[in-house]
This record gives C-alpha cells, sequence and structure tokens, in this order.
C-alpha cells in the first residue's frame, strides 16, 4: 500500500509539472495569438487587402490623327479574336476540331493552342486566331451556341487609312521599348503602342489620354472575382494636322513619277504645311504589328532612302534656289542697286582659281533682274564677293536657313549656313574669301533642307519670319478663324527689296529667257513665280568640263546632281508656296528647272484650284472624300 | 512486489457504466467537431459540400467506437494493449512498403469506404501498449537503463517508420507522447538529460534523413520572408489571415484569404487560420478555451483514477491530444516549422477524426473504470 501510495505521489508531481508544462505552452499560444490579431492587426489587414485587390489598368482610346478638314490619317480599327477559355471548353480538341470545320486553324496555331493552355490558368482566354475577317466572324458567330468556351473578342489596331501617302508625317506606333518607360503604367501594359515616328510621337502624350482604373477582387491565381471600383480614364485629344489630304495624294503621285523626290506644299500666310512628301515612303502598318527583318533590311537598304524623311531630314546644298537670299543681303547691305550690273564672260578668276558660270558662254552684262532670270552665277559671285560672308550668313539665317525651324514632328535637321566661326571650330582655318563666292550660288558648305527653302519662300512673299508647322492648335478649319491670325513677326526687310527679289523670280518663270520659262502656268490668274537650282553632287573635273563629260545617263544616279525648285504663286498675291527636290534628278543644262519646276507648276495649280487655304469641312469636294474613304473602309472600321 | 487490492472487485454493470460516463466530456468533444464543421461549411463559401457534410457523418460514425471504447472492461484493454500496438505496427510498416512500391508520399491504406491513416491510430495504441507496461513495472525495475530499453523502441521504431513515410509531425508528435508517458511513469530525470544528449549528438546525423522539402521547411521557418512566393507562401499567407482577422474577426463565410484560396491547405491543417480569419482573436481565443477544458478534464479523471494503468493511459491520451493542438496552432501562427499535422477535431480528415475520438473513448473508460483496481497482471484482484 505504502509503495501504491509513493507511486501515486510520485504521479500526481509529475501530472502537476506536465499541466504546468501545458498551460505555459498554452500562454505561448495566447501570447501569439494576442500579437497577431491584435498588436499587428491592421499591418495584416492592410496586407490581406493587398492579396485581393488588384488594381488593373484601362487603357484610353488612343485619339486620331486628322487632317485640316477631319478625314482621319490615323485611327482605330477594332479587329476581332477567337479565344477560347479552356475550362469552358471541356474537350479542347474536339473544340479545335469543330473550330477548323468552319474557319481555317493550322497546325501551328493548334499546338500554340495547346502549348498555351498547358502554361495557363485554366480561366484565362487563349486566342486561337487573331485578326478574323468579317466572313471568317460571321461562320463562327452563328456556331458559337453549340461551342462552349469559345468567343470572339475585340480588340483595336491602329489603322492608316492614307497607308504610305501620309506615313513620313503621321509616323507609326509600334510596341514600347525598354528606353521609353517614363514611368506611365500603361506604358508597361502588355499591348501598348506608342508613337514612334512623326506626329505619332510628338503628340504622343496628348493622343495617349490617361488610363483608367478598375479595382478588381482577385483570388489566389488571379481569377478575378469581382469588381470594387472603376475609374474611366480619359480618352486621347485628337490631332489635326495642318494636311490637305487631297493635295498630300496629288503631290505624292506627281512625286512618284521620279525616283527619290522630296516636296514641301506651304501656306506661306499661316504656315500650315499642306503637303509634305518624301518618295519613296513605307507602309506603316507593318511597323505596328512588328516588322519582319527581311522588311527592314529592304527598306533600310533602298538607297532612296524611303524610312528618311528627306522633307525634314534631307540637307542639300540649294544652289542658285539660295540666289534670292544673297539678292536681298546684297540689297539690304547697299552693295547692290537694281542698277548695277556685270559682266559674264562664262567665268570669274578671283586669285589663281576660276569659278565658272553654268553657262559656257556667259551671260554678257546684266542686272540682278536678269542675273535672276537666267541664274547667272558670275554675277552672284561678284555679289556674295561685295557683300561678304558675315552679312550673307546673317540673311540666310533670317530667312530660316542653318537652324531648326521647330517643325512639330521629330526628325528635323538643320542644314548649314557657313560662317567664319563654323569654319574655325570644324576646319581649323582661316575662312577664304573663294568660298564666299561657292556660298554665292547655295554651293559649298551651304545645305537646307526641303522644308527650308519652302519657308524662304514664304518669308519672301509675305516678309514675315514664318515658320511652319504640322498640327493646328485651332483644329479644324472653321469660317469663323481669321486664317492669317498668326502673327509672325517681321522681318524688317524693304518691300522695294522683296519686291525686287519676287519680281526676278516672277521673270525666271513668265519671261521668255527665264530658265523655267518651260514650266510656267498658263491658266489665268493661277501663274507662279519661282526659282531653279541644280546642285553639284560631287566635283567636276577639268577633264570633264573639257570634254564635256556631263551628260546625265554617263554618271551613275548616285554622282548625277540634284534638281531644285521654289515657287509661289499666284504671282500677284502669293499664297501658296512649294519647294521640290528631285534627288540626282537633274540632267546638265536644264537643272531644276526641267525635272523640279514641272512638279512645282503641277502642284501649285492644282493646290490654287482647290484653296484649301480658305476652304472648311463641308465644301464641295471634301464631302465627296469622306464619302469615298467610308466606302472603302471595311465593316467595322 | 506490491500487493495491487481494491475494494472493487467486481466487473461493473452495463448501467453503471452507462452512469459513470463523463457526458461533460463528451458534450464539449461534440461543440468542438460542431465548431470544425462550421468552420469547413465556410470553407466551402457556405456550402455542405464538399467537407461539412462528410465530416458530420464522420463524427456520427465516429461516436460508436467512442462510447464502444468507454465501455468495454477496463482489463480487456489491458490485456489487448500489446496486440493493438502489434496490428497497427504491422499497418504502418504495410504503408511504407506500400509507399515505398508506389513512389512518393503514402501514409494510407485504401479501405474503400475510409483511407486508413495508421500513423494517427498508432498514436493511441502506443499509449495504450506504454500504458500497460509502466503499469507492470515497480518503481525499481523502472529506476533502471534495461527495463527502460523495450518501452523506448516501441517509441522509437513507430516514430522511425512514420518519419520515413515521410511524416515529421505526426513521429514529432509520437516521440513526444512517448516522452510525456515516460516522464508521468515515474522515469529518472537523469534518463531524460541522458536522452537530451544522445539528440543533441544525433541532430546533425539526422538533418541527413530529412528530404528537401522538410529542410526547405526549416530554413523558411527560420526566415519566412526569405521566399515569400515559394516556401515562405504558405505561412505568410496563414499570418495575414490570422492578423486581418483582427479582434472580432472579418465575419462567418466572409474570410477573404480563405476564401479567396490565398490560405493553403485552409479545411486541414491550417483551419484554425481559416477560423480565426472569420472569427477573430476572440473565436481563436474560445476554442483554445474549449480544448484547455477537455484537457482539464482530462486530468481530472487520470488523476481521479486509483489504478496505475488507468492513470497512464488517461493522461497520456490527453497529452496527446494536447500536443497535437499545440503543434497546430503553433504552426500556423509561425512559431515551429510547417510539419503538417491536423487541429484535432475540427480539420476534416476521416482517420484523424476516428483516431481522437477513439482516444477519448479511453479516456471515458478510465473515468468510467476510476475505482476499478488492477493488479499487476491486469487482472482485477479478489477482494480480501
Amino acid at each position: 500500500m505504502r509503495r501504491e501510495a509513493l507511486r501515486q505521489r510520485l504521479f500526481t508531481r509529475r501530472a502537476a509539472v506536465l499541466a504546468g508544462g501545458q498551460a505555459l505552452l498554452l500562454a505561448a499560444i495566447s501570447g501569439r495569438m494576442y500579437q497577431l490579431q491584435i498588436t499587428e492587426s491592421e499591418r495584416y489587414a492592410v496586407l490581406a487587402d493587398e492579396n485581393r485587390i488588384s488594381l488593373r489598368l484601362l487603357a484610353p482610346l488612343r485619339a486620331r490623327i486628322l487632317d485640316r478638314f477631319g478625314i482621319a490619317l490615323a485611327e482605330n480599327r477594332q479587329n476581332y479574336h477567337l479565344v477560347v477559355v479552356p475550362e469552358q471548353a471541356g474537350d479542347i480538341i474536339a473544340t479545335l476540331d469543330a473550330l477548323g470545320t468552319l474557319i481555317e486553324v493550322g497546325e501551328t496555331d493548334r499546338r500554340r493552342v495547346l502549348r498555351e493552355i498547358r502554361r495557363k490558368h485554366s480561366f484565362v482566354p487563349v486566342v486561337v486566331r487573331a485578326n478574323l475577317s468579317w466572313d471568317e466572324m460571321a461562320r463562327v458567330e452563328v456556331a458559337i451556341p453549340e461551342l462552349p468556351g469559345v468567343s470572339i473578342d475585340q480588340g483595336v489596331t491602329r489603322h492608316y487609312p492614307f497607308g504610305e501617302t501620309a506615313a513620313h508625317v503621321v509616323g507609326y506606333v509600334a510596341a514600347v521599348s525598354e528606353q521609353e518607360l517614363d514611368g506611365d503604367p500603361l506604358l508597361e501594359l502588355p499591348d501598348f503602342r506608342i508613337g514612334k515616328s512623326g506626329v505619332e510621337k510628338s503628340h504622343d502624350l496628348e493622343l495617349r489620354g490617361t488610363a483608367g482604373t478598375s479595382q478588381v477582387e482577385v483570388n489566389a491565381v488571379g481569377r478575378v472575382v469581382r469588381e470594387l471600383t472603376r475609374v474611366a480614364g480619359k480618352p486621347g485629344q485628337d490631332a489635326v494636322t495642318s494636311l490637305d489630304m487631297v493635295m498630300q495624294e496629288f503631290v505624292t503621285r506627281r512625286c512618284s513619277a521620279e525616283q527619290s523626290v522630296a516636296c514641301v506644299l506651304l501656306d506661306a500666310v499661316t504656315g500650315d504645311v499642306l503637303a509634305l512628301v518624301s518618295s519613296p515612303s513605307f507602309d506603316p502598318v507593318p511597323f505596328s504589328m512588328g516588322l519582319t527583318s527581311a522588311m527592314w533590311q529592304e527598306l533600310s537598304n533602298d538607297p532612296r532612302k524611303p524610312l528618311s524623311n528627306k522633307a525634314i531630314a534631307g540637307a542639300y546644298p540649294p544652289g542658285s534656289t539660295f540666289k534670292p537670299v544673297v539678292a536681298a543681303a546684297a540689297l539690304t547691305s547697299g552693295v547692290l542697286t537694281p542698277e548695277t550690273s556685270f559682266t559674264c564672260p562664262g567665268y570669274l578668276k578671283f586669285g589663281n582659281v576660276t569659278f565658272h558660270c553654268w553657262r559656257h558662254g556667259g551671260h554678257g552684262t546684266l542686272r540682278l533682274r536678269d542675273a535672276i532670270k537666267k541664274s547667272c552665277d558670275v554675277f552672284f559671285y561678284e555679289t556674295a564677293r561685295r557683300v561678304g560672308i558675315d552679312r550673307l550668313a546673317a540673311m540666310a539665317r533670317r530667312f530660316g536657313f542653318g537652324g531648326l525651324l521647330g517643325i512639330d514632328i521629330p526628325g528635323e535637321r538643320p542644314g548649314l549656313i557657313p560662317s567664319r566661326e563654323w569654319k574655325l571650330a570644324t576646319g581649323g582655318s582661316i575662312w577664304s574669301q573663294g568660298e564666299t563666292l561657292i556660298a554665292g550660288i547655295g554651293q559649298g558648305a551651304v545645305l537646307a533642307t526641303p522644308l527650308q527653302l519652302a519657308t524662304m519662300v514664304a518669308r519672301l512673299v509675305t516678309g514675315r519670319a514664318v515658320s511652319p508647322r504640322l498640327v493646328r492648335a485651332e483644329g479644324l478649319m472653321q469660317r469663323s478663324v481669321d486664317l492669317a491670325s498668326r502673327n509672325f513677326p517681321s522681318l524688317d526687310l524693304h518691300a522695294r527689296t522683296l519686291g525686287l527679289v519676287l519680281d526676278g523670280m516672277n521673270a525666271v518663270v513668265n519671261e521668255q529667257g527665264g530658265t523655267a520659262y518651260g514650266a510656267r502656268i498658263q491658266e489665268a490668274g493661277f501663274a507662279m513665280g519661282g526659282k531653279s537650282g541644280t546642285s553639284q553632287v560631287r566635283h567636276i573635273s577639268d577633264y570633264e568640263r573639257v570634254r564635256g563629260v556631263r551628260k546625265a545617263r554617263q554618271i551613275p544616279w548616285k554622282q548625277r546632281d540634284h534638281a531644285l525648285f521654289v515657287a509661289f504663286a499666284p504671282v500677284g498675291a502669293p499664297r501658296y508656296v512649294c519647294a521640290t527636290v528631285v534627288e540626282h534628278g537633274g540632267s546638265s543644262g536644264g537643272g531644276g528647272s526641267a525635272v523640279a519646276a514641272p512638279i512645282c507648276r503641277d502642284v501649285l495649280l492644282e493646290v490654287q484650284r482647290r484653296d484649301p487655304a480658305r476652304r472648311v469641312p463641308g465644301d464641295n469636294g471634301i464631302a465627296l472624300l469622306d464619302a469615298l474613304r467610308n466606302r472603302s473602309a471595311p465593316p467595322g472600321g | 512486489m506490491p500487493r495491487l487490492t481494491s475494494g472493487l472487485g467486481h466487473e461493473l454493470g452495463f448501467l453503471a457504466k452507462l452512469r459513470g460516463i463523463s457526458w461533460g466530456l463528451v458534450l464539449l468533444v461534440s461543440l468542438a467537431a460542431a465548431c470544425g464543421i462550421a468552420v469547413l461549411y465556410s470553407a466551402a463559401d457556405g456550402e455542405m459540400q464538399p467537407w461539412a457534410a462528410t465530416q458530420t457523418v464522420r463524427f456520427g460514425i465516429a461516436l460508436i467506437p467512442m462510447i464502444g471504447a468507454a465501455l468495454l472492461g477496463i482489463r480487456h484493454w489491458f490485456r489487448a494493449a500489446y496486440w493493438a500496438y502489434a496490428i497497427a505496427l504491422g499497418l504502418v510498416v504495410a504503408v511504407d512498403l506500400r509507399g515505398f512500391v508506389g513512389m512518393g508520399a503514402r501514409r494510407w491504406i485504401d479501405l474503400g469506404l475510409i483511407q486508413l491513416q495508421p500513423s494517427s491510430l498508432m498514436n493511441i495504441v502506443l499509449v495504450l501498449a506504454l500504458a500497460r507496461y509502466f503499469h507492470t513495472r515497480s518503481d525499481e525495475e523502472i529506476a533502471h537503463m534495461r527495463s527502460l530499453m523495450p518501452p523506448a523502441l516501441m517509441v522509437l521504431i513507430p516514430a522511425a517508420l512514420v518519419l520515413k513515410q515521410p511524416d515529421l509531425g505526426t513521429a514529432i508528435v509520437l516521440l513526444t507522447t512517448g516522452a510525456a508517458l515516460f516522464f508521468i511513469a515515474g522515469v529518472r530525470l537523469r534518463f531524460f538529460a541522458l536522452i537530451a544528449l544522445a539528440v543533441g549528438a544525433a541532430v546533425p546525423a539526422g538533418w541527413h534523413l530529412l528530404r528537401d522539402y522538410q529542410k526547405s521547411r526549416i530554413y523558411t521557418f527560420l526566415d519566412p520572408e526569405s521566399d515569400p512566393l515559394g516556401a515562405g507562401y504558405h505561412i505568410l499567407q496563414s499570418k495575414i489571415a490570422l492578423g486581418s482577422g483582427g479582434f472580432f474577426g472579418r465575419g462567418f463565410l466572409n474570410g477573404s484569404q480563405s476564401h479567396l484560396s490565398f490560405l493553403p491547405e485552409k479545411q486541414t491543417d491550417f483551419i484554425f487560420t481559416t477560423l480565426a480569419e472569420e472569427f477573430g482573436f476572440i473565436g481563436g481565443i474560445g476554442l483554445l478555451a474549449l480544448y484547455s477544458l477537455m484537457i482539464g478534464y482530462g486530468f481530472v479523471i487520470a488523476l481521479r483514477c486509483r489504478n496505475h494503468f488507468g492513470r497512464l493511459l488517461g493522461l497520456g491520451i490527453v497529452t496527446n491530444f494536447s500536443f497535437y493542438v499545440f503543434i497546430n496552432t503553433a504552426m500556423v501562427m509561425g512559431l515551429i516549422p510547417v510539419v503538417g499535422v491536423p487541429l484535432p477535431l475540427i480539420s476534416y480528415g476521416g482517420t484523424a477524426m476516428l483516431a481522437v475520438m477513439f482516444g477519448f473513448g479511453l479516456l471515458l473508460n478510465v473515468g468510467v473504470h476510476r475505482e476499478v483496481r488492477l493488479d499487476q497482471y491486469g487482472a482485477i484482484p479478489s477482494v480480501g
């Protein structure tokens, strides 16, 4: 009994220790619960919400790009994808077979679908076929009741109704690259497109709009359970360009007659770019979809540079089209009067160098008007020598050369107006006066873009520092808008000076003996004035000069001269100006007047007939074009 | 040789036994099971299927072995103890063999109706066998290391087999339960010191026996934030669920962590988290209080028992039960590594429910037979 009692006492003692140990464990558990559920409760409540609430971005609809009358140059087109939700479809193989009888589902599509299904959660829709045609969609739509899990998904792609016609101006959109991430969470959306060139790029932020958000509750595998809140985004703002699409198309078609052309058509008063063509162009659609490397190779290896916007990025020696600037500089500085005359024997000896005139026999004695009309080189050598490079360069800058004009699409190049400082900085040598003479005929180091040439003419005819623009702040053309409302500062040139130069340019085209007389406009009231130019791409050796090996057919295309022409119309009250550069288009002799002048003539004639600077939407002809567009657009577009 | 005689020398009548059952404890067990069914109902988004209904049926069925175990004469249990142990051990071996053939973790035998998981039954019969062993050994014998070898093997063999399955959680419960029985049986403290030394030496060796996922669980436990999407995910989500429950909880059927499936194993090992997310600190502490009442009840039954076998059996069962509770709750709160043991009476699972109820049956049996005296051989000594 005693042993039993001892044993029971030991048992009781040990049981008490055990109970104590368990009480301690219980206390520890309770303490931990207190810590988690009371002390740190708020932190974990936040974490729980972060778990379950997912913020989704709602991409805003990218705004359109329009021409001045509201014709869409870039718009969104709905496209349709066939998607299948695996968990609803059940037997996916049977579903694919059934779809295969309705539309074409290739073997690669099949394999891709099955692979994606294995990788993704079963509630995530998988695209079976993208970009269904209208016909295919109709066939699937009818069969959808018998195909569980199959549905048609709407997407949006960027569409350019005019394709390559305005590709350089409008630009294109493409997937966002790493460097373009600017903190806007929209850019991180997988299918988001960003403007890569043209107006699409320069006005990307306005076109893009702001994202909406949708707060959704998701479960652990990401399935959306319900939407909690929704904040609508703001769609982008349409960009109205200054282009007149009818003129753009006309100019494009006209330029396609030559290999490689840049042509700019401006409203001289407002600076509106009515047409800006760099031919050949490219199709912007593949860029949005993803370009194949073969296409890219072809485009970038083409010597005519279809990807480059030559109208703003092509810098050419302006040649004789620069002479109006030299004339203005000479008249303004007083080294020349309209009565001053020089004699041209066909060359000018300066030091021990001989500078040639384009005309072998020379022009004889002539004054400024005839010098412009006949484009006498010797006259302008002498004039430039008298003006000096400093005053010449200053005048050139006043006319918009040698710097960016600030056109509102990316890629503009400044060209070059040489000066003493420039020579020292780049060549490290002193400016020689011979270079002034060469600059006097727009050769040597002088480089100008077609846009600068057009701007020069716009400034000549208005006397104001007109700057070109591609996007209209005022929006669409309206009757009430004062079309001359842009107050460009005056160039501070005498009206007489401008008048003399313009008179010379009138003579170039409209008087017998003028270099572009053959390209004159004969319709009454539409006559244009202009100035031709032929710029050398390479040095002409004495040997070639003696042997006369200067015929275009005898030298490779890349080495042929550029043909240029700048023009304004109508001569009486200039409103439209046009500059055309035909790359390597100049044959000897005729120069710019033979190849480039006819393009300017046709463009200026057409633009005067149409008169887009004074039209408003709804005017006859524009409505017709709209109707044409709508009919050619596919369903749903 | 002590004389183990007592006043009650004869078998109790059926009605007397029925009266002797601690119905209060049965009520507490039923209450806990009801809580479990409610949480399972919520875990299935307010549906009886697939868990709550099955669990209800299982509880109803398991009541029969519980009351049966309570009513059977205690000397029969004494006599059956080693046999039951042998059968359970055989089943564990069978599962191990099958598991070996079938690759990976196989912890159960498919009996058609239920999938029997022998390791959870092993807990109860181990207590039964150890209670019998220590009942038959005198204090002097227990003081000798030689007589401690058989019970030590009785603990270590199933623990090693279960660890190989691999089921670290159950192995730990087996070992701690065994140790607790050694302790209350009066084994000298120096024995435990020796064990502690041996374990200390064996830990580096044992580390190699652990599977990679078990190792990663231990790493994750040591630094759960290091891998929030991988191995640390479960424990992090569990803590978020508990913490976001706060004081009053998020309300029945409103736990976002469990309903949106962020919580792993919300109906089995992590069911305490599901409960504490929806019912908060109040609910969690309430359940712990319920468990404490049951454990306390068990202590009282064991301490009032007049035979050593019953005392050891009762306390062993209660301790085993409490270890399940503590390991499970500590695990879901991130206090110890995730070892994968169910929360008794609450977690969804057939064998666990059956084993726990059977254990409570034995505890009730101890209560019913508290006045019965057993001699060294388990026989009821004749009066006089």
